[in-house]
């Protein structure tokens, strides 16, 4: 019979030091070696990881209130504008924000050197950052302008709310026009010469989870080095499996929303990015684990290389025109390979995501759960799965 | 005189023309190839030590033909406390200088190989490739 195990069962494991915790590339080697049903039979979670720039994370911060009070209404750190249209004092500052005087592309390709993903880093690194303020005044709030230092310990709440992390897959991007294009996806040099990818393959959270049986709302996980949680189903949370003429090619298409507080993260997995040409942006650190509840979840989670795939995507002009239809599709095993052929061609290839710290991610997330410092948390509610088929929307003018 | 240290770089087209026989036979330099190399994607890194009269000559008409020329008087280090070996330099990099270890995927720097186009400079989101002089 089919091992069947409860969250309730697993915890008590981990409470007792006693339950076994293997990363997913570590699962695979279990998997080749003693069988799936035996591996799944002695495996209690196993954890991923992804360590990439995910443009849409932020923070929430609270900066306590000036006396006399003030509603700031605008409101910039280092220069780099916060949202300030909620609750005085409250603001929420995105890790794509530029500075109001950056020279964008105006020198194309802009730099992009500092953004609100540099300022959530230094903030986390307990760097002192400026804070300006200006608001319009009212009987309650009646003060107009307000400029200080303020530190990451110093001020109220400090919550990082991503509305779109850990996308399941990604494009593999190349270039088919004759000149270069600056993307999210890189520095694309014309004529297909080079081809960029940007997960962890089969370490990668929400690959090795394709109909979400296991992530839902309250999951734990590892958010920028801290504990943090599955909020929601991301922005964009389109999940399907890739079907290429009756092959499954693996899944697409899923993201999560998620939160964690702040001050306890760490600047290792925080960090301030810049592509030059498109903007700036923060590279998160997020692992999941997944619970092997039965043999069905160690199956997926024990998904390799070989078996998940990128669609191959021409950023020169069918992405940003939105044409349909790709290059082809690529494993992940050729990906990291450093070769793949398009279009008849051989071009070189290389990942934005980096696949040490996904590693060390895992392997962390690991010791956490091994050590008994922490537990799983059953979801209040499973994330949208394949078979719920949301679709994306055409927005038109 | 002393020798003027520049770097070439060059797309397929210029690979295939001899241009140092040009230095050499209309400018009348003394040319030493220190380092050369054409990649798989057959674009060419050049790294010379030119003499001569007519040096300025020479490299503005390999500037003409399309050879992006760059003095070589820096070297390229990396910021160890900043890269996070994502691995976004190793298909930019025309030298193989900065490169994927596999397995490991760690990225790797070879200085030797660094020729000093800046390139991972400006492509590093990290900005973790510094120019020293």
């Amino acid at each position: 019979m089919s091992v069947e195990k409860t969250y309730a069962e697993i915890n008590a494991k981990i409470k007792a030091g006693k339950a076994v915790v293997v990363t997913a590339e570590e699962l695979i080697g279990l998997v080749q070696k003693k069988g799936l049903s035996a591996a799944a039979k002695e495996v209690d979670v196993v954890t991923t990881g992804t360590f990439a720039p995910m443009c849409s994370s932020g923070a929430f911060l609270n900066f306590g209130h000036t006396k006399p009070r003030m509603k700031m209404q605008k409101v910039w750190l280092n220069g780099v504008p916060a949202y300030g249209g909620i609750a005085a004092v409250d603001a929420y500052l995105g890790a794509a924000e530029l500075p109001d005087d950056d020279p964008l592309n105006s020198n194309y390709p802009g730099e992009f050197r500092y953004g609100g993903g540099h300022v959530i880093q230094d903030l986390v690194a307990r760097k002192p950052v400026k804070l300006k303020a200006l608001a319009y005044g009212t009987d309650c709030y009646p003060r107009r302008e307000f400029e200080t230092t303020i530190t990451l310990d110093e001020i109220n709440e400090a919550i990082l709310f991503n509305p779109r992390n850990a996308y399941q897959n990604y494009n593999c991007a190349v270039n088919l026009t004759s000149r270069t294009a600056y993307t999210y996806m890189g520095m694309l040099k014309p004529n297909l010469g080079n081809a960029h990818y940007s997960t962890s393959g089969q370490l990668s959270p929400l690959l090795k989870d394709p109909h979400f049986k296991t992530i839902g709302i309250g999951t734990k996980i590892f958010l920028g080095g801290a504990t943090g949680y599955v909020a929601w189903h991301g922005t964009q949370h389109f999940p399907s499996i890739q079907n290429l003429e009756g092959q499954d090619l693996g899944p697409a298409g899923g993201t999560l929303a998620v939160i964690g507080d702040l001050k306890q993260m760490n600047p290792r997995w925080l960090v301030g990015t810049s592509y030059i040409g498109y903007g700036a942006t923060l590279s998160v650190g997020i692992g999941v684990p997944i619970p092997i509840l039965n043999e069905e979840i160690a199956k997926y989670a024990a998904a390799t290389d070989q078996e998940l795939f990128a669609p191959v995507v021409d950023y020169g002009e069918a992405y940003p025109s939105r044409t349909p239809g790709n290059l082809g599709y690529v494993s992940y095993a050729q990906l990291k390979s450093g070769k793949i052929t398009v279009n008849g061609k051989e071009i070189p290839t290389a990942p934005l995501s980096s696949i040490p710290r996904a590693r060390e991610i895992a392997s962390t997330l690991k010791d956490w759960i091994s050590n008994g410092n922490f537990q799983l948390t059953e979801p209040v509610k499973l994330l949208p799965s394949p078979a719920d088929a949301p679709a994306a929307n055409v927005l038109r003018a | 005189m002393s020798p003027k240290r520049i770097v070439l770089r060059f797309g397929t087209d210029i690979s295939v023309k001899p241009i140092v026989y040009r230095l050499v036979k209309d400018y009348d330099l003394v040319v030493n190839i220190v380092k050369a190399d054409v990649n798989p994607q057959k674009e060419g890194t050049m790294v010379l030590e030119v003499i001569g009269d007519q040096s300025e000559q020479g490299l503005d008409y390999l500037r003409e033909i399309g050879v992006s020329v760059q003095d070589l008087n820096q070297e390229i280090i990396r910021n160890d406390d900043k890269c996070v070996m994502c691995g976004a330099c190793t298909a930019i990099c025309p030298t193989g200088a900065l490169y994927l270890e596999r397995n490991s995927m760690e990225v790797k720097f070879d200085g030797d190989n660094c020729v000093v186009c800046q390139l991972c400079v400006k492509v590093c989101p990290m900005r973790a490739m510094e120019v020293r002089l």
